[in-house]
């Protein structure tokens, strides 16, 4: 049912060129992903164990990114860090781009009622600001991590289901969508087997986008002191728990501040250098 | 033709007000009838259940909700925004002044913001291609791609840790003549203007360059129009409509950064009052500070559309 024949040999079709820019934020993301799945064996300290006399200590030989506002290892705690802004923000992005594709997906296909029930109400989720949420649902209930994973996807299930929805309705429209229908295919095999590998690269990514605002959102809220709560620290807290140094420039507030940037700039420059092809192939299909 | 538009215009404000509707009671919802009693939270775990109860019924809180969602929205219009938790004090005259500090700070940024960004959009969408553009384009992806706090941070570090020009975080209220004001708002106002700046940059690039690759622009090369009246005469009145819709859109931005930027600098506004009413679980007052971000962003988002509408020639 594909419009494409199976005998295209795949080296051609995969045959993108790869980007110097895009290979080295590829490496970024890479080793922020292997820092956040190794980080115990990979710390030097226990992130909890106070080693150093001094506070806000500089870069030397051992503490190789200082020490934060209680002489901790900083390099430890930025390792540890990693896990849980990765952690969550992959966990909250792929609850809400799962939830929002197939939701979207769905009303696409089903249309009428539906659809513009569902396009209202994700609408008007969408036009309260993300932050303010989340600020909301924390003075409701109080920050866990669970809440924050749940939140964050609650927040950005419109977006994914708003993109996913008009990527649907293009797709929709084609011959081999009323030859399924005819044939009599039930919705999920419709949105599965049809739609969803005609839409799945710009889907992923939006997805990549998605995740760096997550990452931003959740850094943020977690400034405000109002995510990730003591003991454990994703980057945001330990710029927030380490603030006091930037009278004096202290490694401890910048560092997880370039952590964050790296990540987040990795991202966004990776998609922008995505080929064509991937990014946009339901527009020339 | 002409009276699509209105029309048009009508339908987009009955969308804003539905919308409007079902956010206050999204904003009523996550606040008031998630789990967590208030009466309980109020007066702490060691209550009584008879003195939990007698709060409840003072309060109406063993009302239905939808019925005290109504009375709530019903007291909005009337511009009864109840009485805060914390210090039995009323919520308006809480925000009142409070609001004014948070206008005068966003309307600084944008009088700053638009003409900065607007010029650095248009002319790398101008020279589209040269190291000029990839720089701009280049430090808008950064600057978008990085939390508000660390641009903040970054401007701390900056401004006030090497080059020394202006206090770091400790600033206080009072704001006495021109060096007084300019401690007060430098740096926040820097923070937002990055902000805002980034995201009209490259919304007013995308729509100059979308208009450049029109073919009524390729005629006028073929005629030999120069870059600058091809720039100025042919694109930009069509571009207008979009670069004003990309710039009401912008500063919705804003709203975000508005909270960031007031916690870190300690600015006296709406954002911090909300913030502080969230360590503090001041429910009345966190939903009066909600409805007015969302208010504001959905006046901003309605006016980018009517603006689009409005700008549309085939519309007309």
């Amino acid at each position: 049912m594909t419009t494409r024949p199976a005998s295209v040999p795949l080296a051609s079709r995969l045959g993108y060129r790869i980007n110097p820019v895009g290979l080295v934020a590829f490496s970024v993301i890479l080793f922020w992903a292997v820092v956040a799945l190794f980080a115990d064996s990979l710390a030097p300290h226990p992130v909890g164990e106070i080693i150093d006399n001094d506070f806000f200590g500089p870069m030397r030989a051992g503490l190789w990114l200082g020490s934060d506002y209680l002489g901790r290892d900083m390099l430890s705690r930025i390792l540890l860090g990693a896990r849980y802004t990765v952690g969550i923000s992959l966990a909250a992005v792929t609850i809400a781009c799962f939830s929002g594709v197939v939701l979207g997906m769905t009303a696409a296909v089903v249309g009428g009622t539906l659809d513009t029930v569902m396009s209202r109400l994700f609408d008007a989720l969408n036009s309260i600001p993300s932050k303010l949420f989340g600020l909301m649902v924390v003075a409701a209930v109080g920050s866990s991590i669970p809440v924050l994973i749940l939140t964050l996807s609650v927040i950005y299930t419109p977006g994914a289901f708003r993109f996913s929805r008009a990527l649907a309705v293009n797709i929709d429209t084609m011959d081999f969508m009323m030859v399924a229908r005819i044939r009599g295919e039930r919705l999920p095999y419709l949105i599965g087997a049809e739609i969803l590998p005609n839409i799945v690269g710009p889907v992923l990514a939006d997805l990549g986008l998605r995740f760096v605002f997550i990452v931003l959102l959740l850094s943020g809220l977690s400034f405000l002191g109002l995510g990730v709560q003591p003991p454990y620290a994703d980057w945001g807290a330990l710029v927030r728990e380490n603030i006091g140094g930037l009278a004096f420039a202290a490694p401890a507030v910048i560092v997880p501040s370039i952590a964050i940037a790296t990540l987040t700039i990795s991202i966004n420059l990776l998609i922008d250098n995505l080929p064509q092809k991937v990014r946009d192939r339901s527009v020339s299909p | 033709m002409k009276a699509r538009v209105p029309s048009l215009i009508l339908h987009r404000l009955l969308i804003a007000a539905l919308t409007l509707l079902i956010v206050s009671f999204a904003v009523y919802f996550a606040t008031s009838m998630l789990p967590g009693d208030t009466a309980t939270i109020l007066l702490g775990q060691s209550a009584t259940p008879e003195a939990i109860a007698g709060l409840r019924k003072a309060m109406n809180l063993d009302e239905p909700a939808i019925l005290r969602f109504l009375k709530w929205i019903g007291g909005l219009f009337r511009g009864e925004l109840g009485t805060s938790y914390a210090n039995n004090m009323p919520v308006a005259a809480l925000i009142g002044d409070r609001l004014l500090n948070t206008l005068k700070l966003a309307g600084l940024t944008t009088i700053i913001a638009v003409p900065l960004a607007l010029t650095l959009g248009i002319t790398s969408a101008m020279r589209r291609g040269t190291l000029y553009d990839r720089i701009v384009t280049v430090a808008t992806v950064g600057v978008i791609s990085v939390p508000e706090f660390v641009i903040a941070t970054s401007a701390v570090l900056l401004f006030a840790v090497y080059l020394r020009w202006l206090p770091a975080l400790s600033l206080t209220g009072d704001a006495h003549g021109l060096m007084g004001m300019l401690r007060v708002y430098a740096m926040p106002v820097i923070t937002l203007t990055f902000g805002v700046s980034a995201q009209m940059i490259r919304m007013s690039r995308a729509a100059v360059i979308e208009t450049l690759n029109t073919p009524y622009v390729e005629m006028a090369l073929l005629k030999g129009a120069s870059q600058s009246r091809l720039v100025l005469r042919h694109a930009l009145p069509n571009a207008l409509g979009p670069i004003v819709n990309a710039v009401a859109l912008s500063l919705s931005y804003l709203l975000g950064g508005v909270i960031i930027v007031e916690t870190i600098f300690n600015y006296p506004g709406v954002a911090k009052l909300m913030v502080d009413a969230v360590s503090t679980r001041d429910l009345p007052l966190i939903q009066s500070c909600a409805m007015i971000f969302c208010v504001g962003y959905l006046l901003l988002v309605t006016a980018a559309d009517v603006i689009a509408i409005l700008s549309n020639p085939r519309l007309r």
